[in-house]
């Protein structure tokens, strides 16, 4: 099993839905955000183009956030997700200045925080991440890859993607639909 | 209470009113633990339905509590069409409405203290009490009518209903003549019939969508943008007409970078090609429509390179456009738009846009416009309302004759005292609108707040417009308390229910409570014979099969529609609500009242040298100027941004996150300053900013002094003549450099 988000740029407003309804499902703090908007113009007037991403933690396979971390409290659970143990977390940050992707913020109450892909409090119960139910363009996608008929191998499949900084070799698991 | 000079009254800015808020802050909070012990007990998360009121689209949803009782999220009902499950931004930030700690939290009355006015705290009974007897003295002396209701939302039902009764008819929302009037009047005069909202417009099913300066995706009218998303999914072609960027435009095939104030000459052409091309309907325009022949000879000279002049459009992708237009035909629909109060000629433009649609076949048609059906719910019985002496339209008598909704704007107007009026408007209601920033030109506003003997203020939050009132009622948001049922049309026949998912925070009402109370002190209770509204509730659910029960449980429940009529059949014969029974594309009711039959290009003013015409349009997580304050929302976006194009960025010398105020045509300066944000995404001729931000009451914590306040800007309006929408699209401003500036300072 490996779990993965596709974004489908084609179709992403950046509105920022996906960042209320993380911090009112997860009880983020005002404040701070685990999902966030990107918006990238290109051109000059009148010939632009602007690419639109919902970004969060990539969730990788060779994740220097949890090489780095001394006392393991970011680890990988089920399904390939990087989690982090708050009671294990003793805030040092360095997994903070190790993500490429600048995917961890530090939660005021003492620990390291970032996306979960909601694997505890939603995926096992059999829902999709609160950010990709809650999207009104239908832009996002989760499922395992390991499984071909689930949504996000099938709108891999179907269309153009990349990944951000593939260089940094993190084997990221956010996939943008282009 | 004084004809005097009103003075603007910062809530809790002053020493007596601030320590008598922070008094009932603190009963609040002992109110609030007692709850928190009632709901520990409970371990299993309840969930209560709702509909959304921090937007218009009113989605259905359900609202979720933690272990502890309180309320933690808002989640989209899977079986309302409004959302389909889906929540926008602000719907699921929409607990901060609730949590919001700068909320109104008791009844106010203006008073003066050592001559300065202020406002003291009263009790519910004190300021009902007021407000009753002062409306029965101002029905005796000048009559019942001369009391107004502005409402926005779901109070306005209630007070509507207390308003009916007292004998008054005044009742406007600014949804019509500062909104989608236009669109609806051109609508009714084309097709006999409006777009309503949520629109009519088969998005889902389209092969073609025509956005003209809307920019669904900004605005976050949720079934459309889910609806347009699904377009994109299914390969429909998206054609966007915008001086801006937009992010439609970005999603879209064509993007027509529009100069300003010149889209009827684009509509034009478009029609022009369409005829001569004989790429319209033939059939279709046969059978329904009036008019063909005339209108073919009005666009003759409408040519694409006699637009090109005009809009700057290449005359080559306004053939192309209008073909892809024609290609996807009926499934096309040129969407009407939302917020179309431009330019003073928009009921014109909208004509046009109704023409095209007409010339195509789209109305009536799969991927065009569908027919939408309401459920029908039963009023409870009480008794004819009174006939009042003066009707609200005698208000503007002999003007905007189209208007088939009542004209904010010409209720305010009128408002100020003239020899000619027999009966000005003395008393005010205001409901959820904050008139200062929905109404333009604020001095005339304030001119008729001046001449009011009473303003009256129901709202959640201290807007600008409690500022100036005598008596504020604090109303509880849409989380703690019962409406009416939601009964908008749609594709199904559907309804939707408010249940409170907790008790009103400190001394705050719902609008049922407060207009049945103020009833009852009117002596008007016969009209409001329920002992509370759950009653009411209950008994128009029985009447259609359901129960207040049920609808605790599911929130929302559809109906068959009563006819298979969502499309026309093919050939069907179909008879319009119109003078002549048909389409009208040259029209009779705009002949004879005087205007235009058929859709006429007019030239705007341009921005003088050194000006930029301002645009104003709405971001994603944001309504009006109502959620500038809400923690949630204010956490993603906490002040609006000037857009400047690089080159003018470059003659001025600025630079994005440099904050800057703003000057007009008129000389009016901007209250505070704008973050500039330097992008390609904005024409050279024009700049934009987000409407709603820039507000000056010191108490709304996180609001107050971020960005500009479109609205103090727009001195100029352009009123639509045939409907009495205000134009406020010809307002130009230039740039005014400061050292210091207030946003600078909140910034740091």
């Amino acid at each position: 099993m490996r779990y993965a988000m596709t974004v489908d740029t084609k179709k992403c407003v950046g509105c920022s839905d996906c960042v209320v309804a993380c911090q009112t499902e997860n009880k983020v703090p005002i404040g701070y955000c685990r999902d966030w908007i990107v918006e990238v113009t290109d051109g000059t007037y009148p010939q632009l183009e602007i690419e639109i991403r919902s970004e969060r933690c990539n969730h990788c396979d060779n994740s220097p956030c949890v090489r780095c971390c001394p006392t393991g409290a970011s680890h990988y659970a089920d399904g390939g997700v990087v989690l982090v143990t708050p009671n294990k977390c003793i805030g040092c940050g360095a997994c903070i200045a190790s993500c490429p992707y600048d995917a961890r913020y530090p939660h005021p109450d003492g620990y390291v925080d970032k996306c979960t892909f909601c694997l505890e409090n939603r995926v096992k119960k059999g829902l999709d991440p609160a950010c990709v139910s809650v999207c009104p363009t239908k832009c996002m996608y989760f499922g395992d890859l390991d499984d071909p008929n689930s949504p996000v191998s099938l709108v891999l499949k179907k269309r153009k993607w990349k990944t951000l900084i593939p260089e940094a070799g993190t084997m990221p698991h956010l996939y943008f639909l282009i | 209470m004084t004809s005097t000079r009103r003075q603007f009254i910062k809530i809790s800015a002053l020493g007596a009113g601030s320590i008598a808020l922070s008094g009932s802050a603190l009963k609040w909070t002992s109110a609030s633990s007692i709850l928190e012990k009632l709901n520990t007990g409970s371990v299993k998360p309840l969930r209560t339905p709702t509909y959304c009121e921090v937007c218009f689209w009113q989605c259905a949803g359900w609202v979720y509590k933690d272990e502890k009782g309180e309320i933690q999220k808002i989640i989209g009902n899977d079986d309302d069409p409004h959302c389909n499950g889906r929540f926008c931004p602000r719907g699921t930030g929409g607990v901060g409405q609730y949590t919001d700690t700068d909320r109104l939290k008791t009844p106010l009355i203006r008073t003066k203290i050592d001559g300065i006015e202020t406002f003291r705290e009263a009790s519910w009974d004190e300021a009902l009490d007021l407000i009753a007897s002062r409306m029965k003295e101002i029905k005796s002396k000048y009559g019942s009518e001369c009391v107004a209701l502005f409402t926005h939302g779901s109070g306005g039902s209630h007070f509507g209903q207390m308003l009916k009764a007292f004998g008054s008819q005044s009742i406007t929302a600014p949804s019509f003549a500062q909104c989608r009037g236009p669109r609806e009047v051109a609508f009714l005069t084309t097709f006999g019939d409006i777009i309503y909202s949520p629109e009519r417009t088969d998005i889902r099913d389209t092969r073609c969508l025509v956005l003209i300066g809307s920019h669904i995706g900004e605005n976050m009218h949720n079934g459309q943008i889910q609806e347009m998303s699904d377009a994109i999914d299914k390969g429909a072609t998206i054609i966007t007409v915008d001086p801006r960027f937009s992010t439609a435009a970005s999603k879209s095939k064509y993007w027509l970078p529009i100069k300003p104030s010149t889209d009827m000459a684009l509509l034009l052409a478009w029609i022009n090609v369409i005829i001569e091309n004989n790429w319209y309907d033939k059939d279709y325009v046969e059978r329904y429509t009036f008019g063909f022949d005339q209108l073919k000879e009005h666009v003759k000279p409408f040519t694409p390179e006699w637009s090109y002049g005009i809009t700057t459009i290449d005359p080559n992708v306004i053939r192309r456009t209008a073909k892809e237009m024609h290609d996807a035909s009926p499934a096309v629909i040129i969407h009407p738009g939302r917020h179309v109060t431009w330019y003073g000629d928009d009921t014109q433009r909208l004509r046009a846009v109704a023409i095209l649609n007409a010339l195509l076949g789209s109305w009536g048609r799969r991927g065009g416009f569908y027919n939408p059906a309401k459920a029908q719910v039963p009023d409870y019985p009480v008794p004819d309302f009174p006939v009042p002496e003066h009707l609200p339209m005698e208000a503007y008598k002999g003007k905007y004759k189209l208007a088939n909704e009542v004209v904010s704007n010409g209720i305010c107007d009128a408002t100020i005292p003239t020899p000619d009026q027999n009966c000005n408007f003395k008393i005010w209601i205001v409901n959820g609108t904050n008139l200062m920033a929905a109404l333009p030109d604020q001095q005339n506003t304030i001119k008729a707040i001046e001449s009011l003997e009473l303003l009256v203020v129901v709202d959640t939050m201290p807007v600008e417009i409690t500022g100036y009132a005598d008596v504020v009622l604090p109303e509880c948001t849409y989380l703690e308390r019962y409406d009416m049922i939601r009964k908008s049309p749609h594709r199904e026949p559907n309804i939707a229910v408010r249940v409170p998912a907790t008790e009103p925070k400190y001394n705050s009402k719902p609008a049922s409570w407060i207009a049945k109370q103020l009833a009852e002190k009117l002596d008007l209770g016969a009209w409001f014979p329920w002992t509370n509204i759950e009653e009411l509730l209950d008994w128009q659910l029985k009447e259609i099969g359901s129960s207040l029960e049920e609808m605790k449980r599911i929130g929302v429940k559809k109906f068959p529609r009563a006819y298979d009529d969502l499309y026309f059949t093919p050939g069907e014969d179909v008879s319009f609500n119109t003078n002549t029974g048909k389409i009208e594309l040259y029209s009779t009711d705009m002949e004879a009242e005087g205007f235009n039959p058929l859709p006429v290009y007019t030239p705007h003013e341009e921005p003088p040298e050194g000006f930029y015409r301002l645009i104003y349009g709405r971001a994603p997580m944001h309504t009006f100027s109502r959620t500038a304050n809400n923690p949630n929302l204010t956490d993603l976006m906490d002040e609006n941004t000037l857009w400047v194009n690089p080159k003018v960025a470059k003659l001025w010398g600025l630079s994005s996150g440099q904050y800057v105020k703003l000057r007009n045509q008129d000389d009016k300066l901007s209250t505070f300053s704008i973050k500039v944000r330097v992008t390609e995404r904005i024409r050279w001729d024009s700049v934009y900013m987000v409407h709603g931000f820039g507000h000056n009451n010191k108490n709304l914590s996180r609001a107050f002094g971020r960005g500009i306040n479109d609205t103090e800007l727009i001195t100029r309006v352009k009123i639509d003549p045939v409907m009495g929408g205000t134009g406020m699209r010809g307002n130009f401003v230039t740039f005014v450099f400061e050292n210091e500036t207030i946003g600078k300072e909140s910034e740091s």
